[in-house]
Parts: C-alpha cells; sequence; structure tokens
C-alpha cells in the first residue's frame, strides 16, 4: 500500500510538472484528450487534417466519423440526448442550417483574423454565429476526354452549350434533394437567370440527361469511369477526379456561385476546447495551406494562401468573374429550400423518361425543319417547349410561407398547424407535368412530319 | 407439463427478442406514417394519398413486376446448377457450390463502378460489341437492367436452399419411383422436384422479397420509380421530414408478409419428410461423355455469367486508371498495400461481427422454425411473419430506430450507451439477416420426419435431447446453407451499419469502402477491399460445404452406404 502510495504520489507529481511543462511552452489552455469528428469528407481530406492537428496538439486523439452528409445530421439529431460529438464538419450550409434550426449547434466567435467577410458573393460565415466556412468551392462541368473524343462532341462551357442536341443522352448530376450542393445550383440557376427561365434553362439541361444520380459523388464516378460524359459537379470532384489521373477536365461557367464548406461545434459537446482549437487550425495559415494538396483541391477562405496555389488555380479573391455574377439571396433560398428540391423531383428526377422522350421530339423536329421555313411548325415546337417549361407554380406562391411550409410541416409543438400534405401537392404537380410532357411529344412529331 | 413450459419460454424469449430489436425501435421512427402531419392525431390519410399518388402506384407495379420477372431468371440460371452438382459425380461440385455464393457479396458502391465499368453502356462488353459489331446493348438500362442484376445477384438464394434441399431428398423416394419404372425428366418432375419443393420455395420466396425490398441495385442504376427507392430517397433527403417515405416503409413490410403467406399456403398440407432415415441425398451417378461435356458448357457459361461483375472488381482493384476503355490503362498492387498498411481492423472486425450474428441467426432461425412447425404456441406464426418482416425494413429506418430507442440506455459496466456500443452493429445485422437464416431453417425443418422425433422421445429421450441429438443434425444441411447466406450478407451490410458506427475502430468492412468511395482516388482500394470481402466469405462457404459433405460422408459409411 505504501508502495503504491508513493508511486501514486511520484506520478501526480510527475504529471504536474510535466503539464506545467506543457503549460509553459503552450501558452494556449489544455486541451482535453479527445475530440470526435462527425463528418462527410473522404479520407484524403480528413487524415491529412487529423494527423497535422494531432502534431500539433500531440495530447488530443482526433476521432474523423466518416458519414453521408443526411446521415451525420440524423446521427446528431438521435444522439442529442447523450451527445459524444465535439464538430460537425461538411459541405452543405443547408445541413448546418436544418440542425441550427433545432438547435443542435454552439456558437463560436473565431478568433484568427484575415478572413474576408464573403467569397464569391456568398457570405463566409453564418450571420447567426453558429457555423463557420473554411473553404469555398464553385459549382462547374466537368468532362471525360476520351468520351467525348470517341463521340465527338465538343467541350462545354456554359450552362447553355449542355442544351444543345449534341449532349443528347451524354450529361449526368445528381438531384438537389439528395445533394445540398446541387440544390445550390440549381437555386443559383433560378436566382441568376429568373424563376421562369431559370427552370426552362434547368428543363432543357435535364433534357439531354442520360441519369439523375443518388448521390452527388456519383456524377464524377460516372464521368470517371465513362458511363456518361458530361457531368455538372462540385469544383473539388472535378479538380480532384484530375489530379487522382482521370481524363477528365473541369470548367466554371459565367452564372455560378461559390458556397463555403463549414464546420460547427455541436451543442453540449464533450470536449469543447479542443473542438475550438481545431477550428482555429483549419483557419490558421498552415490549415488553409492544406488545402491546396492535389487530392483535396479547395478554394482556400485566406487570400494569402493562394500565393502558394498551382498555376491556373481558380483565386475568386481577384478574379470576380467566378461566382460573383449572381448576388446569392440566401433568405429567399431558405425559404423555399424543400419546395425547389420536391418540384425538381416530380418535375426531373421521377419523369426523366418522359421529359428526355420530349426533348429527344423536339430536338429531332427542329433537325427536320433545319434550313426549312415552315412557320407553323415552328409554332407547333415553340408550343411544345412551353409546355415543357411550364410550372406548376410562380415564383410568388414559391415564396409564400405558408405555402412553403407544406414542405416543410415540422411540428415543433402539439399546437402547431401546417396546412396542406406534401403528396398531395407533388400528385397534382405530377399529373401536369406528365400531361405536358405527353403533349409536347405529339406536337413536336406533328411539327417534324410537316 | 414441464415440457409445454420449455416450449413456451423459448417462445416468449424469442417474442422478447423480436420486440426490443425489431419492433420497438422500428415502430418508433415509422409511427409517423400513421400521424396526421397537421395535427399530430392518428390516421390513415397518408396511405390514402399514396394510392392517390400516380408514382407510387407506378412504383408499386415496377416493384412488383421486377420481383416477378428476377425469380424466373433466378431460377433460370440456379436449377441447372443445383441438379447438375446434386445429382451428378461432379469433378467441380463443391467449386461451384462455392462460386455460386459469390454474387450474393456485392460490395456497395464499388460493385456498382465493376458492374457500370463491364455491362454499362460505355463498358468493356459494350465497347467491344461496338468495336465488332457497331452494336450498343442497354444491359444496365431500366427496369431489365434492374432485373438482370437483381438475377444475377440473388439467384444463390435459390442455389443454396434448393441444393440443401435435394441433398435431403430420401434416396428411397427416387429408388422406389425408378422400380415402378420412372425416369429422365418424369422422374425430375414427378418426384425429384416435388420432393425439393420447400428448398425452392424457401429460396424463391427470398429472391422475390428481395427484389422487391432491395434498394441497392436500382440505386446503382438510378432507376428511381420504384418503391424501395422512393422510400429510401425520401426518408434520406436533407431535412425532409414527409411521411410518405415512412408510409412505403409500412406497405412493403405488409406486402412481404402477405406474399410469404401465399408461398407458405403453398406449401402447407403437404408432406415433404423422408421416411425412416434421414437425409441421404439423390443417387448419384456419373454421366457420359456428350453429356459430361454438355453440362460442362453450361456450368461454365453461368459461372461466367454471373461472376462478371466480380471478374470486373478484380481488374478494377489491380488497375491503375479504367475509364471508357475494355480494360485499365495499367495495373498495379499499390492498393492491397494501402489497404493492409492502412485498414486491416476493418477486416478482422467484419469477420468478428459476421460471425456472430449469422450464428445468432441460425440460433433463433432453428429456435423460431421448431416453434412454429413443432410446437402448438399461440400465436407462434407471428414469430415467422415478424422475424421475417426485417427483410423489408430498410436499413435506414432500422438504424435510426436503434439510435433513438438505445441511446439514452447506458450499458452497466461499460458505461457507454448502447447504442454507440459495437454490439448493437452486431445485433442490427443478426436483425436484417435474420430472414435468410429463417427460411433455410424452415425449409430444412420440414424435410425432417417427425416420425423420428417420436421414436428418440418413445426411447425415453427429452425434447430437449431429441432437438439436440436428432433434429438438429438432421437439419445440418438447411443450417449451414442460412449460416453461410447470413454471413455472406452481413459482411457487405452498409445501411444500417452507417449510422451506428462511432468510432472508426470499431467499424466493418463496409464502413471502409464507403470511406474510400468518397473520392476519385480510392477506387482502387475499395475495389481492392471489396474483393477482400469476396475472398472472406467464398473460403468460408468453402469451408463449409466441405463440412456438410464430409459429415456425409461419415454419415454414409456408419449407415453402410
Amino acid at each position: 500500500m505504501l508502495l503504491r502510495g508513493s508511486c501514486r504520489t511520484i506520478m501526480g507529481r510527475l504529471a504536474l510538472s510535466a503539464g506545467l511543462l506543457i503549460f509553459l511552452a503552450l501558452p494556449a489552455q489544455a486541451l482535453e484528450k479527445q475530440l470526435t469528428v462527425v463528418t462527410s469528407y473522404p479520407k484524403d481530406l480528413t487524415t491529412a487534417f487529423k494527423q497535422a492537428f494531432e502534431k500539433q496538439h500531440p495530447d488530443v486523439k482526433v476521432e474523423m466519423l466518416k458519414k453521408k452528409t443526411t446521415a451525420g445530421v440524423k446521427y446528431i439529431q438521435e444522439t442529442a440526448s447523450n451527445n459524444s460529438s465535439d464538430l460537425f464538419w461538411a459541405s452543405a450550409p443547408d445541413a448546418f442550417e436544418v440542425l441550427k434550426e433545432d438547435g443542435l449547434l454552439a456558437k463560436y466567435t473565431v478568433k484568427a483574423t484575415g478572413i474576408p467577410d464573403v467569397i464569391g458573393s456568398y457570405p463566409i460565415n453564418d450571420p447567426d454565429g453558429f457555423y463557420k466556412g473554411f473553404a469555398g468551392s464553385g459549382y462547374g462541368i466537368m468532362w471525360n476526354t476520351r468520351y467525348l473524343k470517341a463521340k465527338k462532341i465538343p467541350v462545354p462551357q456554359e450552362w447553355n452549350d449542355l442544351t444543345q442536341s449534341v449532349y443528347h443522352g451524354h450529361t449526368g448530376m445528381s438531384a438537389p434533394s439528395r445533394s445540398g450542393t446541387t440544390h445550390l445550383t440549381v437555386e443559383t440557376l433560378l436566382q441568376g437567370e429568373g424563376w421562369d427561365k431559370g427552370w426552362a434553362l434547368m428543363k432543357e439541361i435535364a433534357g439531354n440527361f442520360h441519369t439523375v444520380t443518388e448521390r452527388s459523388f456519383g456524377v464524377p464516378d460516372g464521368v470517371n469511369s465513362g458511363q456518361f460524359g458530361v457531368g455538372i459537379v462540385i469544383d473539388f470532384f472535378g479538380l480532384s477526379s484530375k489530379a487522382s489521373g482521370f481524363p477528365v477536365d473541369f470548367v466554371y461557367p459565367t452564372v455560378t456561385t461559390l458556397v463555403p464548406a463549414n464546420i460547427a461545434i455541436v451543442k453540449n459537446a464533450p470536449h469543447p476546447e479542443a473542438a475550438a482549437a481545431f477550428i482555429e487550425f483549419l483557419l490558421s495559415e498552415a490549415g488553409q495551406d492544406m488545402l491546396l494538396d492535389p487530392k483535396i483541391m479547395r478554394l482556400p477562405v485566406r487570400p494569402e494562401t493562394y500565393a502558394k496555389a498551382p498555376k491556373d488555380f481558380p483565386n475568386p479573391f481577384t478574379d470576380h468573374s467566378i461566382g460573383a455574377k449572381v448576388k446569392f439571396d440566401v433568405v429567399k433560398s431558405k425559404s423555399r429550400y424543400n419546395l425547389v428540391n420536391s418540384m425538381f423531383d416530380v418535375m426531373i428526377t421521377y419523369r426523366l423518361d418522359d421529359l428526355r422522350k420530349a426533348t429527344k421530339a423536339i430536338q429531332d423536329a427542329e433537325k427536320a425543319m433545319a434550313g426549312k421555313d415552315n412557320a407553323e411548325a415552328a409554332k407547333l415546337i415553340a408550343e411544345a417547349k412551353a409546355l415543357i417549361a411550364a410550372l406548376p407554380i410562380d415564383e410568388t406562391k414559391s415564396l409564400d410561407t405558408e405555402f412553403a411550409a407544406t414542405f416543410k410541416k415540422k411540428r415543433k409543438k402539439a399546437t402547431d398547424k401546417v396546412t396542406g400534405r406534401q403528396a398531395e401537392v407533388e400528385q397534382q404537380w405530377d399529373s401536369m407535368v406528365k400531361d405536358n410532357y405527353a403533349k409536347a411529344v405529339k406536337l413536336a412529331n406533328k411539327a417534324k412530319s410537316m | 407439463m414441464p415440457r409445454l413450459r420449455t416450449s413456451y419460454l423459448v417462445a416468449l424469449a424469442l417474442a422478447f427478442f423480436l420486440l426490443v430489436f425489431l419492433v420497438i425501435p422500428v415502430g418508433k421512427v415509422i409511427y409517423v406514417a400513421f400521424q396526421d402531419s397537421s395535427t399530430g392525431a392518428l390516421t390513415l390519410v397518408n396511405f390514402v394519398d399514396f394510392f392517390k399518388t400516380s408514382l407510387f402506384r407506378e412504383s408499386f407495379l415496377n416493384s412488383l413486376y421486377v420481383a416477378g420477372m428476377s425469380v424466373l431468371f433466378a431460377s433460370i440460371i440456379a436449377m441447372p446448377l443445383a441438379y447438375f452438382t446434386t445429382r451428378f459425380n461432379f469433378g467441380g461440385s463443391i467449386l461451384i457450390q462455392t462460386l455460386g455464393i459469390v454474387p450474393l457479396i456485392m460490395p456497395p458502391f464499388v460493385g456498382a463502378v465493376a458492374m457500370q465499368l463491364f455491362f454499362g453502356s460505355n463498358g468493356s462488353v459494350n465497347l467491344l460489341l461496338d468495336q465488332w459489331f457497331g452494336i450498343n446493348i442497354p444491359f444496365m438500362e431500366g427496369l431489365n437492367g434492374v432485373i438482370l442484376v437483381e438475377s444475377i445477384h440473388y439467384f444463390p438464394f435459390i442455389l443454396i436452399n434448393l441444393s440443401a434441399a435435394l441433398n435431403n431428398i430420401d434416396r428411397s423416394m427416387e429408388e422406389a419411383a425408378q422400380n415402378l419404372g420412372s425416369t429422365g425428366m418424369r422422374l425430375f418432375r414427378r418426384i425429384v422436384l416435388p420432393l425439393a419443393m420447400p428448398g425452392y420455395l424457401a429460396g424463391a420466396s427470398l429472391v422475390f422479397l428481395k427484389a422487391f425490398d432491395d434498394l441497392g441495385t436500382p440505386l446503382l442504376l438510378n432507376v428511381n420509380n420504384m418503391l424501395a427507392t422512393q422510400a429510401y430517397l425520401r426518408i434520406s433527403s436533407i431535412g425532409i421530414s414527409d411521411p410518405m417515405g415512412y408510409v412505403i416503409s409500412v406497405i412493403l413490410v405488409i406486402f412481404s408478409l402477405f406474399s410469404l403467406w401465399v408461398s407458405m399456403l403453398a406449401s402447407r398440407g403437404k408432406d415433404y419428410s423422408g421416411g425412416g432415415k434421414g437425409s441421404s441425398g439423390l443417387l448419384k451417378r456419373d454421366m457420359k461423355g456428350w453429356e459430361k461435356i454438355g453440362a460442362y458448357c453450361l456450368i461454365i457459361f453461368l459461372l461466367l455469367m454471373v461472376l462478371s461483375p466480380h471478374i470486373s472488381l478484380l481488374l478494377l482493384s489491380f488497375g491503375t486508371i479504367w475509364s471508357y476503355s475494355v480494360l485499365p490503362d495499367a495495373f498495379t498492387t499499390a492498393h492491397y498495400a494501402e489497404v493492409f498498411s492502412t485498414t486491416r481492423q476493418y477486416i478482422t472486425n467484419t469477420l468478428l461481427y459476421a460471425g456472430i450474428a449469422a450464428t445468432f441467426d441460425v440460433a433463433i432461425g432453428v429456435a423460431i422454425s421448431y416453434v412454429v412447425l413443432r410446437t402448438k404456441v399461440f400465436g407462434r406464426r407471428w414469430l415467422d411473419y415478424i422475424a421475417t418482416g426485417a427483410l423489408a425494413v430498410p436499413g435506414v429506418v432500422l438504424g435510426i430506430g436503434y439510435l433513438r430507442t438505445f441511446n439514452d440506455f447506458n450499458v452497466p459496466i461499460i458505461d457507454k450507451p448502447l447504442a454507440s456500443w459495437w454490439v448493437i452493429i452486431v445485433i442490427a445485422l443478426t436483425i436484417r439477416r435474420l430472414p435468410y437464416a429463417l427460411r433455410a431453417c424452415t425449409a430444412a425443418l420440414h424435410q425432417v420426419s417427425l416420425s423420428l422425433e417420436e421414436a428418440s422421445e418413445n426411447l425415453g429421450a427429452g425434447k430437449t435431447a431429441t432437438v439436440r441429438k436428432i433434429v438438429v443434425p438432421l437439419m445440418a444441411g438447411g443450417i449451414v446453407a442460412g449460416f453461410v447466406t447470413s454471413f455472406a450478407t452481413a459482411t457487405v451490410e452498409l445501411s444500417a451499419t452507417l449510422m451506428l458506427v462511432t468510432a472508426e475502430s470499431d467499424a466493418p468492412l463496409a464502413y471502409g469502402i464507403y470511406v474510400f468511395m468518397q473520392s476519385a482516388a480510392g477506387r482502387g482500394p475499395g475495389a481492392a477491399l471489396g474483393l477482400i470481402a469476396v475472398l472472406v466469405v467464398a473460403s468460408g462457404s468453402y469451408l463449409a460445404h466441405h463440412f456438410i459433405e464430409r459429415n456425409k460422408r461419415m454419415q454414409a459409411t456408419s449407415t453402410g452406404h
């Protein structure tokens, strides 16, 4: 007993002096021994940051818990009563919005300085102070060079290019309801081109789709394999695929928006100090430099980091053509978030075959009419196009909060009341859309036979 | 009546297990299907919406069509393989039975990529067809693509269960038929096939249910207009709390139970059990020269077809860049080096989890089938229905249910929430794969003659001793079949696992594959990990078959055959 007792005091002293030493060496406060990060990021990114952070804070052991964004959100929601996660680290700002609304995030004020307020035209940090942007990413077009060469298809540059008949059956995209970043692309298009024109363009592009993939990584996967030639993807998917050696390339169209990728401390985090230290590390110069790794390839939020970037690396802080054309309205986007997702699924994802058929019929009719001057046929084609473009609701209705609530209906209290049922509304839209696509095929075929 | 009490106790324990780990967690998630979203009151309005929505009606019919056609094509693939390997003296019988299980293991994500690279519209096969003949066959498009993949993927259910049943047929039945002058196709059609019916039905109903409820394949082909995909897409959308996803889940469960009930009706009132002896299997005979060549050609063709995704996976795991070409640009072993240096714990975890889960599955499967078929416990069929209903519960729903139910329950001693203890992953796998083991065990027990048990009891053995010494040994073939299917499919389970993993050190292989397949550079290592899963399961099932064969030979010598 005596031995053990004295042993304990010696150990205690040792620990104390060791603690003192560390305290003297590092002016920072002592951190907890552990840090659990729920993240949707790939291994290449998480491992790099885990190792670098553990090197700087050798006492802290970082656990990177990888879950799809949706699964991560559900996980944090379901475990909230007995929370064991410290940080949520993912791209899509809307996932953070969901957690914020549920009161599952903690406020945090960043100590690091030198980070601007906006990237492109999107605010880097959550205005309410819950989540912080650490990198930017923008949507664009990637393509498989072998595929385009073999099929003799030109390289696309702008969204409009993707509406041409030469791309029919060769393009792919994910659905906005499946991926928050895809949602932002659609919303950007709607805000940049206007509600009606934006949707019309979206459907013209979608009429050429080979597929709508179930997860956002399905798009670069399909382009990398050569399953389809052109994909609408977030920049780092394109840039990192290229860096990994696949015969692919990537371009930003003029209308795009840069969106911050985020990190936030979970409410009641068991290790808040370590969590804060991780955020500070991520935003420090050393942390930002790591984003330029060829396997990671995300746009840093520190302007000075770009000096170290490879040639041709896009820099949104000097090149104002990237993501600056659209003044992105976050409030608008948020208020109709689920409604836009639902419209996309009803009009495009679930009726892709019908939409493709209608688009093909119109393209064929236009080809048959090329060079001919047939006013009646041209009128029929225009009618068919209008039928495809027709929307079940106009922009005013999309911003009507009561209507949009049908798609959210999260009853927090028993007294909350929501009107309408999503399934009911979707069925009405679906029958209209299906009808219109079928009519468009008929009109186009009639025009073609003229 | 101590005997009666034992069976009631067993039934009660089974009911408790299913209640705690299946009914309550799932109920906690899907109750919103019965809730009016505006008032929170109980209602069926969501189900009215379901049937009013043309998209859902279409999806329902599509799922039904796919399931039916998949059973047909899976039978066409499985029947010759099962028949030839059990009926004739055949060099590579064990090999064929082993390779037959491999298609069941389609690792998530990498399997999809491998299939697209091989069969896709710009995959190897179509690139070659285009080069040689200028044609392109859409193997992987639309509903027909789903049927093709489902048949290739799930035919082992029929193969395994049918083979087990064929091996269990009483030889004297066949001999009697031959003595009465029945031969060839007539013998097969009138005697062999009917006697093997429980096994075939067990397999076919699994294929039907699985194809009906399957999520992976339609997602891989991006076919959205099917029920399981609709449910999944709605449940896992960001921020959407639409009840329709759960309504569809409820409908999937109900329909699955209904079709199970129909398949039970088909086999009710028939006696499939052998007479005096236990399992002896069909009379094996040698084939004539030309028969042999024909059989080998057919089998090689079928195996090549069903194993092509795995051949493609092999190429992918050794290839550098594979994009829009017949073969990868170059080959390397770097992916395996990476997997072995960084992720070895995934492999050991998977062996542990899937092994425990499959063992529990056959134990529970034997117990449930015995209670259902051999006792008079009140409501015993419900054990079967509920356990099989697990097949139709989406993995995400089970995962969320476990988090919701067990997160506040701290396990004594380790003082951690049950929901974040690795054991919860094992339980999830046990529940999700229980239907496979259960169907196999039920089919096996159908073939055991009641008279053998009666004889044992007449000779003074108790119920427990009879089960242990007579029933279980006679069911061995079915039990092994159940173990192999549960084990194989548990190794690649992802959806519930992804929800429940709370520490990387506890994660199984499927999670590792998911992690790799999040980035372009991870495709090769992901494929390598997938191939390791395939090898692990294949060697496991080879050993299992080896074990059956040895057992049978020992039985044969001991009974003088």
